[in-house]
């Protein structure tokens, strides 16, 4: 059984994006599946080299050099944006329909422009619009972000990082795109910050209507925005559903035990960790990819597990044929 | 009331009398000199402007606070790399400030030193053994066999084993959180009473963070150690640390037993740190979180009163922007410097 969703803006059918390097392919992206709605966030969630980063750019079709496999589909909006060429998914995808938020964006503003003049750029370029009227639409999304309006006369140097940040965030807003893909939008912003950039994120969804795909390894600080969940582990999608009910019974293995390792303010829980490392994307094993880590594993996690849909919900393990 | 707080007060610096106090901070300043190119000195950063503490052998304590607060500057000053520009620094009984070169040397190595960047931390070229190797030469252990049985020893200590298979390793070789392993042994190798652990997870993964913390946690208790565990993550201090200071802008501005303040956080800056971190939860989308707007000020010129009080909702109009507030004790060992808790 498949769910539709009636308000599709977003499917992503066995997309793969491996790199060639000297020692090997690395299997960074490897038939990942997902779907999004309308006015939805999903967050994806995983460890640090499991290949969020990659996902991004084959998503948003920002490739290195040494790409060995590119394949997939992708539809946005009725759209089968895989089959268009580089130049009509410029002119028609990238910003105005999605647009991203890649990591480090606060530290990639261009230090010699001031702050709004880079974020009308793009809606100079893709939107048509003059320099007023593109700086017009810079003073909005700036009251959207939380940024003073004088700001837009100052150097990226004159601001703190949280403020830089806002601009990163008030750029991929200005083309008004459906979607945003933000990529470890606070994992270098102080606690404070984090909590106001979330709070702003919320309140751009509610006003603006926006999807978004949030990329972090922050738990915690993920649900402050999810509506669905989607756990990566070693190059694929391990397990999707709702948030409300992943967070509190989470279905895969691994699911259950990273979520078993998050520190909890407000509970006596006894954080644990999981033993071992993820394994490596070069050579990766056959069968399942945690199995070497997995406290559950029985003879049938030799093979590979297709995706189990549970209700709303999916999951990549055999325990739940 | 107030007789009940000092009676309280008297009780409690009569139980400390009976333990041994390890080191004793009193009103540190240390400042950076701030020089422009063709003006000379033009200010100072304060990074640390009054901070007072005493620390018991053996005990565990968390320095919370935001970036650029000062944690650092803290930490490197009783390090003795930093020198203070005022106040006292009296560790086992000796002061700082009046070491000669040789005992300020001694006491350096009777202090561990963990950082926040493993890779960062660990030079390169040099394998697993060398690097554990340099801090026995520099303090003359001058017999090569004995300071292989440490380094065999340390190394089992901290979990990397089977030792023969990592002892040749290069730093890049190992995984984040087994760097980290390597930086940990290096700061015990030289068997110190105090450990300094600059947020020694917070470039870690989730999972590999609990191991790292954990191994710390049993290191603590085994050795009776002493330890600063300096953080941004106030989740998870009450695993890690028996007291916490919360720190702002170069002040502690609260200081109490980590449960106490976690069930009643008194300084409004402690709140705000308390509301601003989540647990994962997916009811937390649902609503906004009440955060005081605005950033931490700068530390060349502060701002006069309570440093806190630009962005304090309770602010109190004449007194918060004009006195610097003093530290009151409104609960036994329960300190915070706020001018609501004036009695
Ligand atoms: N251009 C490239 N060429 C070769 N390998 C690459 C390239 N880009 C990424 N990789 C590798 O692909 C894997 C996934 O990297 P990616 O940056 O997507 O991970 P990530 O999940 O974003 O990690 P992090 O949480 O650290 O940002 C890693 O092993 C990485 O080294
Ligand atoms: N050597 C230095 N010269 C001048 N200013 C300095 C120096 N080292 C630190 N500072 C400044 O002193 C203040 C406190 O810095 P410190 O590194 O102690 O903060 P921190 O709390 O450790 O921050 P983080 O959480 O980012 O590590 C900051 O404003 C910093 O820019
Ligand atoms: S002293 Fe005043 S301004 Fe400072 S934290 Fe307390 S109430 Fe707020
Ligand atoms: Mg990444
Ligand atoms: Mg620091």
């Amino acid at each position: 059984m498949s769910v539709v969703k009636s308000d599709e803006l977003l499917k992503i059918e066995k997309l793969i994006l491996y790199f060639k390097t000297t020692k090997g392919v690395v299997q960074a992206v490897d038939g990942v599946d997902f779907e999004l709605g309308t006015n939805r966030a999903v967050v994806i969630l995983g460890e640090s080299g499991c290949g969020k980063t990659s996902l991004s750019k084959a998503l948003l079709r920002i490739l290195p050099r040494n790409v060995e496999e590119y394949s997939g589909k992708v539809t946005l909006q009725g759209t089968d944006v895989m089959t268009l060429t580089d130049e009509e998914y410029r002119q028609n995808v990238r910003w105005v329909g999605i647009s991203l938020v890649p990591q480090a964006a606060m530290n990639a503003l261009n230090p010699v422009i001031k702050v709004g003049e880079q974020v009308a750029e793009p809606a100079m370029l893709h939107l048509g619009l003059n320099k007023v009227e593109a700086l017009g639409l810079v003073h909005k999304m700036f009251q959207h972000v939380g940024v003073p309006a004088d700001f837009v006369e100052r150097y990226p140097f004159e601001l703190s990082g949280g403020m830089r940040q806002r601009v990163a965030i008030a750029m991929a807003l200005v083309t008004s795109p459906n979607l945003i893909v933000l990529d470890e939008p606070t994992s270098a912003l102080d606690l404070l910050t984090q909590a106001n950039i979330m709070n702003v994120l919320k309140r751009i969804k509610r006003e603006l209507g926006t999807s978004f795909i949030l990329i972090t390894h922050d738990i915690a600080t993920s649900s402050e925005l999810a509506d669905e969940v989607a756990i990566m582990y070693a190059g694929q999608i391990v397990e999707t559903g709702d948030a409300k009910d992943f967070f509190p019974a989470p279905l895969h293995p691994y699911s259950q035990m990273l979520m078993a390792s998050v520190p909890r303010l407000r509970s006596e829980s006894d954080p644990i960790f999981i033993t071992g490392q993820p394994p490596s994307l070069m050579n990766p094993p056959s069968g399942c990819r945690f199995a070497a880590r997995c406290p559950f594993r029985f003879e049938k996690c030799n093979q590979e597990p297709p995706v189990f849909q549970k209700g709303n919900r999916k999951v990549k393990c055999w325990l739940h044929q | 009331m107030m007789t009940e707080i000092q009676e309280a007060k008297k009780m409690s610096t009569k139980i400390k009398e009976k333990h041994e106090v390890l080191l004793s901070i009193r009103d540190l300043h240390v400042w950076y000199e701030l020089r422009r190119f063709g003006f000379g000195l033009a200010g100072h950063v304060k990074a640390v402007d009054g901070v007072s503490f005493e620390l018991e052998a053996g005990e565990t304590v968390a320095v919370v606070g935001e970036s650029g607060c000062g944690k650092s500057t803290l930490m490197k000053t009783i390090l003795g790399i930093n020198i203070p520009t005022a106040g006292e620094l009296i560790f086992e009984g000796k002061n700082l400030a009046k070491l000669t070169s040789n005992e300020l040397q001694k006491y350096r190595f009777e202090i561990g030193y963990v950082q926040q960047d493993p890779y960062a931390a660990l030079p390169p070229f040099m394998s697993i053994q060398q690097i554990l190797e340099e801090p026995l030469l520099i303090s003359g252990v001058k017999d090569k066999d004995e300071r292989l049985e440490r380094i065999h020893k340390i190394m089992s200590e901290v979990k990397l084993h089977p030792v023969d298979d990592f002892i040749h390793k290069f730093p890049h070789m190992l995984s984040g959180g087994q760097q980290q392993r390597v930086v940990i042994a290096r700061a015990m190798i030289l068997e110190p009473n105090l450990i300094v652990a600059d947020e020694p997870v917070s470039m870690l993964d989730a999972s590999v963070r609990v191991e790292i913390l954990k191994l710390l946690r049993a290191l603590q208790e085994k050795h009776k150690l002493t330890v600063i565990y300096i953080t941004h993550d106030l989740s998870t201090v009450k695993y890690f640390s028996a007291r916490i200071f919360v720190m702002y802008a170069g002040n502690l501005v609260e200081k109490s037993e980590t449960r106490r303040l976690l069930e009643n956080p008194l300084h409004p800056y402690t709140m705000a740190l308390l509301a601003a971190t989540s647990d994962p939860d997916a009811a937390n989308a649902e609503t906004f979180k009440d955060i005081p707007p605005g950033e931490p000020p700068s530390l060349v010129n502060p701002p006069k009163g309570c440093r806190f009080h630009p962005r304090c909702a309770k602010m109190i109009q004449g007194v918060c922007d004009e006195k610097e507030p003093i530290e009151f004790e409104p609960e036994p060992n329960h300190f915070v410097a706020c001018w609501l808790y004036q009695p």
